[in-house]
């Protein structure tokens, strides 16, 4: 049997389709591949006999004309997936099972894939290393004491590691970005609006974004193609016609114009992340692009920012777990007592403190200091990038400030593991895409991630100047498997 | 500005979550670290900007009113921790 985790998903779409292989054969694959790689701790539900069953009927019908024809995706736990146990990562939701499919999900079924398993995130999407997950933290394949990054950690490690072909995550702050470059691999967050997000476990409506995360930029292209689409049941989705991603994708990049934000260049930023930048410079000159300085000066204002915006949205939207509903139920001797300690047995330590954070920036007397300032704040970074993306085509920045950190590192410190994600949260709060693409290593041979990020809807550009880096840095993923 | 014990006890009250003497403290801790970081917006004049209401300027869609879905009473109450037949169950509330 082929090692099928050695395949891009590209190449197992086409090896299906030209009848080299069956569905059945790459899925046993990935299953046993799974089955040996528990220690990582990636899946919190696995479909593993669903899938095969599945994957039969596909083989019987041979219905070659989805853009992801017979492949098995395991998908990050936020998306709500039909009588398959969705958690978010939280006791909370420990037992719950939806009665309905998230449209994201039922875009990709409806192109040919079938569901592998449930993947580890955060708790509700809330961390930046997997460790706030209340099935435990996952592991890195570059190591068993690092983080694999978050909040879509479980789908970054699982796809890294080949348990999947390739998954979907989503990005609040950073969430796909983020856990992309620490363990190698492609995550891109589109355009807020690209991808509905009815069905998803909401976190801070206005930041939330579903995208893929894959092992090339080719995949990564077919993913957002086949995940895209306006949604009539997602009011903030956009009725925008979805491009061939695929197709179109190109490395003939010239005379496109780069962007480098001086303000990104942040202090005590460690030399190699800045020698990885000037590295894709260079790489994106070759290919023709003109690079050129530009300034968003109000950087260093969005994570305080997002740090308003996000818990106070957070707040809102994890009110309706209370017990009565679905999920998790605590005793009372009345009902106000019963919604109290059902919420405090429920949720982990970071989302009640984002809960807390959230209700005391909303709360009366404060929220013209706080919630107000904080969406005067956004238009001002919102119009930073406005203003730059008059004179370029593209911002290229590295994605995160450092490579994987060790598990423990920085979780008694919120503000530190915040500052993780101070590349990622700008474009969150400008509702753009963004992509991390793969492009070296640490001097502990660690992944490093550059970030491209594009104007509003065009993910084309993005993913093509991706595909320039991909060719030009001939980064493949050299750690050793430590965890059968 | 920080926040102190009775501040965090009052806004767990808002937000429905009981919390132990015990974590109060380092709550307080934590949350005053995350406002003064947050507080860092003040020193940003903002007097003449106004809010951001929405990232993609596109309006909404009107949809027709209608039902589309219904009558799904069951599918609703099947992840209910305690119901009966038709309802949602929960604590007493009036005497």
């Amino acid at each position: 049997m082929s090692n099928f985790s050695e395949f891009t998903l590209t190449k197992i779409v086409a090896g299906i389709k030209k009848k080299e292989f069956t569905s059945v054969e790459v899925t046993n694959s990935f299953i046993q591949k799974s089955k040996n790689s528990k220690k990582l701790n990636t899946y919190i539900t696995e479909c593993f006999e669903q899938a095969i069953k599945s994957a039969k009927n596909f083989d019987e019908k041979k219905d070659f004309n989805g853009l992801l024809s017979g492949v098995p995706l395991a998908v990050k736990d936020l998306f709500c997936t039909k009588n398959v146990k969705t958690t978010a990562g939280s006791k909370i939701l420990h037992n719950f099972i939806p009665t309905y499919e998230s449209t994201v999900t039922k875009n990709l079924w409806s192109q040919g894939a079938f569901l592998l398993g449930k993947l580890n995130c955060d708790e509700f999407a809330m961390g930046s290393s997997n460790e706030t997950s209340f099935f435990g933290n996952v592991k890195n394949p570059y190591g068993e004491k690092l983080v694999p990054g978050g909040s879509s950690g479980g789908s970054a490690s699982a796809l890294a590691a080949g348990l999947t072909p390739a998954t979907i995550g989503t990005d609040t702050g950073g969430s796909i970005r983020q856990p992309a470059s620490f363990t190698g691999t492609v995550g891109l967050k589109p355009t807020y609006g690209r991808c509905s997000r009815w069905g998803i476990v909401a976190f801070a409506s206005s930041l939330d974004q579903a995208g893929p995360m894959t092992n090339t930029v080719e995949d990564c292209a077919l993913l957002l193609q086949a995940m895209s689409g306006y949604d009539s049941k997602d009011s903030t989705s956009i009725d925008k016609k979805v491009g061939n991603y695929s197709s179109d994708l190109t490395e003939k990049v010239k005379g496109l114009k780069i962007g480098i934000p001086k303000e990104y260049r942040v202090e005590n930023m460690p030399k190699e992340i800045d020698d990885l930048w000037k590295k894709g410079i260079n790489f994106l000159k070759d290919a023709g692009a003109l690079v050129k300085d530009i300034s968003l000066p109000h950087t260093t204002y969005a994570l305080p920012a997002y740090y308003i915006v996000a818990p106070a949205e957070a707040s809102s939207n994890l009110a309706r777990y209370d017990g009565v509903k679905y999920g998790h139920r605590a005793k009372g001797k009345n009902l106000i007592e019963m919604y109290e300690n059902t919420r405090s047995e429920g949720f982990g330590d970071e989302v009640k403190r984002r809960i807390l954070i959230g209700t005391y920036v909303l709360s009366s007397g404060y929220y013209d200091a706080y919630y107000l300032k904080a969406q005067k704040v956004r238009q001002l970074i919102k119009s930073d990038f406005d203003k730059a993306f008059g004179n370029v085509d593209a911002i290229l920045t590295p994605s995160t400030p450092s490579s994987a950190f060790k598990i423990g590192e920085k979780s008694d410190d919120p503000v530190s593991m915040y500052l993780n994600d101070i590349f990622t949260v700008p474009v969150n709060l400008s509702g753009l895409p963004a992509i991390s693409v793969p492009t070296g290593y640490d001097k502990n041979n660690l992944p490093l991630g550059l970030q491209l990020i594009g104007k509003a809807f065009d993910e084309q550009t993005i993913l093509n100047l991706s595909y320039a880096i991909q060719k030009r840095a001939n980064f493949i993923n050299n750690f050793k498997i430590w965890w059968n | 500005m920080s926040i102190d014990k009775d501040t965090v006890k009052h806004i767990s009250k808002l937000a429905r979550i009981s919390l132990e003497d015990k974590n109060v403290e380092s709550l307080a801790k934590d949350l005053t670290s995350i406002l003064k970081f947050i507080e860092k917006l003040n020193n940003l004049n903002t007097d003449k900007t106004t809010p951001l209401t929405s990232i993609i300027n596109a309006s909404l869609k009107p949809r027709k009113d209608e039902v589309k879905d219904g009558k799904i009473r069951d599918q609703i109450l099947k992840n209910s921790p305690e119901k009966n037949d038709e309802f949602f169950v929960v604590p007493k509330v009036i005497e």
